[in-house]
């Protein structure tokens, strides 16, 4: 027979408290944090909105562009062609559209709050060993994890959705930024120092340009997180084509589940080949050696 | 200010790496090796003590093997490293009490230095590289490039200034490095062993164009190399380090033919004194006399304490006398009734031994040593020549 954990305290004292805690803050804080976000929850939505307002044709050509740009090559872009089409015809386009945005905006703010985060911490090693150990457990936690104080926070809805996805998809570009950072050749910046670069200028004229290959490699990694994100963001009210997925689970529509999962694989690839192939043609500036 | 004037102070600079170089500097006052200090404390010495006074527009190299601190002791002079003790002055401005301002401008403006691995900005075209300090400094764009082309032209690298970096062959990089150096106009050049990477054909010219660029700007040049026949050639004084010590300064000759321990004199003992001796620095003084004065007895006078009489005439070299001359009386006497002799073999001063080997050759033992503008300085026999050679 197992025994079970004898029960030393009464923890009903402690999840009072700990509950309590947590609603003064809501109560007290919530509408100030709503406020506060409401900005970003502007450009989402206007983000979304633009994406469904453009004629599915242009959208889908601008994909076919990006991806033929990237790769320089017909075929992948033939194939991004074709994959947007049944999104479309299993109607699912407007979902599509909603999780594209999502995606899009998350990356965005995670990139432009990753990178001055990265900076920070290729400049100072105490930085890095507080921040690398950090985000090693960012990575790990399971992403439902993240689900949580968002909501207890907002409330099911866009924000704690868009919230979760830059914390989720943060890591990979501020690791990477840091990283990029690190990496470049010390000869080249004691020439810049030598010459009278103040640290800014170090900055902006060696070592992000040259780290920009890695740091590129870790905003395609934020990316593909961001969509696998946005997926499970979905069940806390993201819309968009979890969403789909969740209701077909919920209403076993086994046709919706699987159309809506099959949007995401397409997206996921689609996006996938982008963020791809212009990280390759990053690292392969002729004049950049490796 | 005179040409003499100190333009670098180093005074009694150490360097001491590792995490607790005060505490360490003790040990290494009271005389402690590099090695017992390793093993000791696990510390290394860079510099230890190290005092120098570099004048304004000399090309002072200096030298030493690898590890022996060269590097550490030169990024001292623009504050790339700071002294764990010591004190480093550049036109008496202390460069350590610099505010972070006042070090950029300093960097900008006064000291310009070129790298071993040359160390250019890969993502930027050659131009981009040159004019890189001048943008830094905040001049104006098209100023910047105005300067920057000119720079480029003198550096043979015309043609090339769209190129990026990965594109040339060494040579041209470190001409791209030189050319960068120069562009910020600079009093000051430090180069860490700026040519060893070249080959040694490229390594030549590199040498020739910067003593020929030395000549004309007169900067103020630190230099260093591990390779003292690279060293004799450029420097007007040399600097020998061994394990961050300063063993010895001196003018080449200084330290070929007085090194002051056997440290430096293993150091030498394997250079090719013919490539480093110049005629002119082992010349012994004569008299030069006009045709009229050179009477057989006023010759045969000289010569008692001299080695040779030169006889001019009309401000040329007509001919020497030596003591096998003197010793034929009437021959001197031809001289003053204005008999032509054949011409005496003149050697320019700053040739080489080696250089001027072909010439002595045909001198028949003695030939005139003359300066730029071919007035007679002294002569040089081959007793001289083989002496200096057998050191
Ligand atoms: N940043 C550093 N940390 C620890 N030791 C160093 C550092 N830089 C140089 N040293 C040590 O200092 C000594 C002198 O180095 P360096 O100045 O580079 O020599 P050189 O340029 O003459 O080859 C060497 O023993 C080297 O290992
Ligand atoms: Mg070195």
């Amino acid at each position: 027979m197992a025994e079970n954990f004898p029960e030393l305290t009464d923890t009903r004292a402690l999840r009072s408290a700990v509950d309590n805690g947590f609603n003064w803050v809501v109560s007290n804080y919530g509408e100030a944090l709503e406020v506060a976000f409401l900005p970003m929850l502007r450009i989402l939505s206007g983000m979304e909105q633009f994406l469904q307002w453009l004629p599915w044709y242009i959208v889908l050509i601008g994909l076919c562009a990006l991806t033929y740009l990237a790769t320089r090559n017909w075929k992948p872009a033939v194939s991004v062609a074709f994959m947007m089409f049944l999104v479309g015809l299993t109607g699912i386009w407007d979902a599509a559209m909603a999780t594209i945005a999502l995606m899009l905006v998350a990356t965005l703010l995670a990139v432009l709050l990753g990178i001055p985060i990265g900076v920070t911490m290729s400049r100072s090693d105490r930085m890095q060993s507080i921040a690398l150990p950090v985000l090693d457990i960012m990575q790990t936690m399971p992403i439902f994890v993240y689900l949580i104080p968002f909501v207890m926070l907002f409330g099911p809805g866009k924000i704690p959705a868009l919230l979760a996805t830059i914390v989720f998809a943060i890591p990979p570009v501020i690791r990477l930024t840091n990283l990029g950072i690190r990496q470049v050749d010390a000869d080249v910046i004691e020439a810049v120092t030598s010459f009278g670069a103040t640290p800014r200028q170090r900055l902006f004229t060696a070592q992000m340009p040259l780290a920009m290959p890695t740091i590129m490699a870790g905003i395609n990694q934020t990316t593909m997180m961001a969509l696998s994100m946005v997926v499970i963001a979905s069940m806390i009210g993201a819309g968009g084509l979890g969403y789909q997925v969740l209701q077909g689970i919920q209403r076993l529509e086994v046709s919706r589940g699987l159309f809506a999962g099959l949007g995401i694989v397409f997206l996921a690839i689609i996006f996938d080949r982008i963020a791809q192939a212009y990280g390759r043609r990053m690292q392969q500036h002729p004049h950049v050696e490796s | 200010m005179s040409d003499d004037s100190i333009k670098i102070r180093v005074e009694n600079v150490c360097k001491i790496f590792g995490p607790r170089a005060q505490a360490v500097l003790e040990q290494v006052r009271a005389g402690m090796s590099k090695n017992e200090i390793l093993d000791k404390t696990g510390h290394v010495i860079g510099i230890r003590d190290v005092s120098l006074e570099i004048r304004s527009g000399e090309t002072f190299v200096i030298m030493g093997l690898s590890g022996s601190g060269k590097s550490t002791l030169i990024r001292h002079i623009n504050r790339l490293i700071e002294p764990t003790a010591g004190r480093i002055l550049v036109d008496d401005t202390d460069v350590l009490e610099m505010a972070a301002e006042e070090l950029h401008e300093f960097r900008r403006h006064k000291a310009s230095m070129v790298f071993q691995r040359f160390a250019l900005l890969p993502h930027k075209t050659v131009l981009g590289n040159v004019i890189y300090g001048l943008i830094i400094g905040g001049k104006d764009k098209d100023k910047a490039r105005e300067l920057g082309m000119k720079q480029i032209e003198l550096a043979g690298l015309s043609g090339f200034e769209d190129h990026y970096p990965a594109q040339l062959s060494g040579g041209m990089q470190q001409r791209v490095g030189l050319a960068r150096a120069l562009a910020t106009d600079a009093e000051i050049l430090l180069m860490d062993e700026a040519f060893s990477a070249l080959d040694p054909l490229i390594r030549n010219e590199m040498q020739n164009q910067l003593k020929e660029l030395q000549s004309r700007l007169h900067k103020t040049i630190v230099f260093i190399t591990h390779d003292l026949d690279e060293a004799l050639r450029l420097g007007d004084r040399i600097a020998i380090l061994k394990d961050g010590e300063l063993r010895q300064v001196g003018s080449g000759p200084d330290i070929l033919f007085s090194p002051t321990d056997d440290y430096v004199r293993s150091f030498v003992q394997d250079v090719n004194r013919a490539k480093v001796v110049t005629i002119g620095s082992i010349a012994e003084p004569v008299v030069c006399l006009s045709e009229a004065e050179a009477s057989t007895e006023r010759c045969y006078n000289l010569l008692q304490e001299r080695l040779a009489v030169v006889v001019m005439s009309k401000g040329k070299v007509k001919t020497v006398i030596n003591r096998e001359l003197a010793a034929k009386p009437d021959r001197i006497g031809s001289v003053s009734q204005g008999q032509a002799y054949p011409q005496a073999t003149c050697i320019k001063q700053d040739m080489t031994l080696e250089e001027g080997f072909a010439l002595l050759a045909e001198s028949g033992g003695l030939a005139i040593v003359t300066d730029d503008q071919s007035t007679p300085i002294g002569i040089v026999t081959h007793r001289a020549v083989l002496n200096a050679l057998a050191r």
